[in-house]
């Protein structure tokens, strides 16, 4: 299948000083209110924002399938908004209104057995990845039907039966995870197993952690051991309220970072879910083939705050609406429509289809009983003693022979 | 018949991880110096030989990155043995030894766990100062998920490190720079020693001691001290102070009435601190005297000889100790 990598910049390439150069390249000529110009200032350039001529060559089937996917994720936040100010959730909570496009792009891109590490703006990783929203809603609201029986909450999502490791609170933290996920893919495939490595590993990250030790550490063990993880900057613009450029150094240029490493970087554009795929493809692709990890500055936007409490003062409503204009999903809906993929009718009943599902998740979360006090002292450990009563799943770490003991246990302070 | 030979404390480290490494190919070693260098300590000294750099793996000074490595390899179902140089550099890697590894499972709801052992050099070495003479079991007791295990001797060395490899939970394990000469019986077959397992190491009827690592050895001395006074110690080796075996010196209290704690750690929030007040809270009526404590001095680490001598716990102060506890001073 050939495809077009319209926006894929590797990282030699000169673009980031043509866009400097070049402003308002791609833009109108409206000064201070143009895509190009207001792109400019979230990111530091607006190269990439030219709307793509061609469309990779994706089947309908599938970009019906992304464009119902998308839909779910954003009925899902709407819900989850909805749902914290009913006091349902609590916490901390982030959406991904607006960049709905990275996660459900970047999982069709990789297969079901790579895995997946993210940050704590993960409810739209773990419903592309494919967990039951209602798992999903009902860790949220503190249930035992929760993924993580309410354990985790929103920023911890892990999906085992599909590969997603978390759900990540700290900034960055996730990033040695990512390498760490892809060494052991390759470790147990070549070292243990005696074949070939066919994995590789997605570590989203926000941009705010390219600021963090950790992921330049990890960026480093990554380049120098040869690990296929794919790191992917969410690039929406802002670390909570901080504006990229002052925060980060090179913030034009995020890719630069990625050159330090010996690591091939790529701008991609993540508002447009076929684009996000077919250039993930090819990066993942390759990465496969070389054993190598992957740099990707994807740029999105999140039309919410960073959090519920967030009202945005630091942004302007006339640069949201910028971003709205070019919403992934009403991108994919006027490409499906042009092609006569998708009506009027035919949406409203696949928006029907997706308000039903959700709306099952949070009845669903509703009735999900509250975790039972054992929980408490559950899953602590994986083997048992004193007051912890082991784990639900204790064979996945292959157990042990020899169970270590406590002898003289009377009361749960006692171990305290 | 059970060969009877001495090794050193270094010597039963390495055997543990290489045993286990025969035993399980999801066993790997990774961490500073450890392959070609043979170990900044020589405790890895042959191992790249024997097991090949897949599985005997030199890090850059990165402890974040490899920490945090180690743990998503953990994640995978591998059993990673993470050596720290020391310790006290372990501080750089705190997100991903504190807030990954021991909740992960928990967070998961059960989906993850970390079958990881952070292991190296605990406590002074000598002279080496502030910033690398850290007893991280002060910080690190305090947090749930973890095992922690601070052996004394070769063979407690040995056992344990076979169980923290073995287990499915992570472990981090204490060793110390000032004993990795120590030399003590290690038989040639396999052994395990389960967690949580506390060792009375000499009996007494006066003054129960209770410690673990290298201060154990000063506790030795003092019990040796005490005795010429008529003062008889019964010396308590814990062990592992995450899972604590609360129920063995209990049981030893109740029939001395006298308890000394010695923890090389910082007296404030302690693992002492710790068995001292289960040891008031099950022996209250057992106890002629408070629990007294020995620990570091109060203040960083210093560095001139004298100074840092009387910083530490040892021999002396923990026959004050005893003395004042059992009301011979």
């Amino acid at each position: 299948m050939a495809f077009v990598a319209r926006r894929l910049f590797p990282v030699c390439t000169d673009y980031t000083m043509t866009s400097l150069s070049n402003p308002t390249a791609g833009g109108t000529s409206a000064p201070g209110s143009s895509q190009s110009d207001v792109h400019a200032k979230v990111y530091g350039d607006a190269e990439h924002l030219q709307i793509p001529a061609a469309a990779a060559h994706v089947s309908t089937e599938k970009m019906l399938d992304w464009f119902k996917q998308m839909l779910l994720i954003r009925e899902f936040e709407l819900r989850c908004m909805q749902s914290y100010q009913e006091k349902k959730i609590g916490g901390f909570c982030h959406v991904y209104i607006g960049q709905e496009a990275v996660a459900v792009g970047c999982t069709a891109a990789v297969e079901h057995k790579d895995p997946i590490v993210t940050a704590y703006r993960d409810h739209g990783h773990a419903l592309a990845r494919g967990m039951d929203p209602r798992a999903c809603m009902a860790e949220m609201f503190g249930r035992i039907g929760g993924c993580a029986k309410g354990k985790g909450g929103s920023m911890h999502m892990f999906d085992r039966d599909n590969n997603l490791y978390g759900g990540h609170g700290i900034v960055g933290a996730q990033t040695p995870l990512g390498a760490g996920l892809a060494f052991g893919c390759k470790y147990i495939d070549e070292v243990i197993e005696g074949k070939a490595n066919s994995r590789v590993s997605l570590c989203f990250l926000g941009d705010g952690a390219l600021n963090q030790g950790a992921f330049h550490e990890a960026m480093n063990l990554a380049g120098l051991f040869d690990i296929p993880v794919i790191y992917v900057v969410e690039n929406n613009g802002y670390s909570m309220g901080t504006a990229i450029a002052r925060g980060t150094t090179m913030a034009h240029s995020l890719i630069t970072k990625a050159a330090g490493y010996g690591i091939d970087g790529y701008v991609v554009d993540g508002m447009d879910v076929v684009g996000v795929y077919a250039d993930m493809k090819s990066i993942a692709d390759k990465c496969r083939a070389t054993s190598r990890p992957a740099f990707v500055d994807m740029r999105t936007y999140r039309y919410k705050g960073h959090s519920m409490s967030d009202p945005r003062k630091y942004r302007t409503k006339e640069e949201e609406e910028v971003f709205e204009k070019h919403d992934p999903i009403g991108r994919l809906e006027a490409r499906l429509k042009a092609a006569g993929k998708l009506t009027d009718e035919s949406l409203k009943a696949m928006q029907k289809d997706v308000r039903d599902t959700v709306r099952d998740a949070v009845t669903w979360s509703d009735e999900s009983p509250i975790p039972p006090m054992a929980e408490l002292y559950h899953d602590v450990f994986v083997e048992p003693w004193g007051p912890y009563t082991g784990s639900s799943q204790p064979q996945m770490n292959g157990g042990t022979a020899n169970q270590p003991s406590m002898r003289t246990i009377d009361t749960k302070e006692e171990l305290s | 018949m059970s060969a009877v030979r001495e090794i050193e404390y270094r010597d039963a480290l390495r055997e543990a991880m290489s045993e286990e490494m025969r035993r399980d190919k999801r066993v790997f070693l990774l961490g500073e110096e450890v392959a070609e260098y043979n170990g900044a300590y020589k405790i890895s000294r042959g191992m790249l030989e024997e097991f090949g750099a897949r599985r005997v793996i030199d890090t850059p000074i990165s402890e974040s990155g490899f920490a945090g490595l180690a743990i998503g390899a953990a994640m995978m179902g591998l059993k990673p043995v993470v050596e720290f140089m020391s310790w006290s550099f372990s501080l750089v890697a705190a997100d991903p030894i504190l807030n990954n590894a021991p909740k992960m499972l928990y967070m998961s709801g059960g989906q993850f766990g970390c079958p990881v052992v952070f292991r190296g050099n605990d406590g002074a070495g000598g002279q080496l100062g502030s910033t690398h003479s850290w007893c991280v079991e002060g910080l690190f007791s305090n947090v749930p998920g973890i095992k922690i295990a601070i052996p004394s001797n070769p063979y407690d060395a040995k056992g344990l490190l076979k169980t923290a490899i073995r287990g499915s939970d992570p472990v981090f394990f204490l060793e110390s720079e000032r004993m990795l000469g120590n030399k003590g019986e290690v038989p040639e077959e396999e052994y395990l020693i389960p967690f949580g397992q506390a060792k009375v190491i000499r009996s007494g009827t006066d003054c129960t001691l209770a410690s673990w690592g290298r201060p154990v050895h000063f506790c030795m001395e003092a019990a040796e001290e005490m005795q010429k006074l008529g003062i008889s110690c019964e010396v308590i080796d814990l062990r592992t102070v995450r899972p604590l075996d609360i129920g063995t010196v209990v049981r030893s209290v109740k029939k001395t009435g006298a308890c000394v704690v010695v923890d090389q750690s910082w007296s404030f929030g302690s693992p002492g601190s710790e068995v001292a007040s289960q040891v008031h809270r099950h022996c209250f009526d057992d106890l002629d005297n408070y629990v007294h404590r020995v620990h570091s001095a109060d203040v960083p680490t210093p560095y001139a000889t004298n100074l840092e001598q009387e910083y530490l716990p040892n021999a002396r102060k923990i026959a004050e100790a005893v003395r004042s506890a059992t009301y011979n001073l």
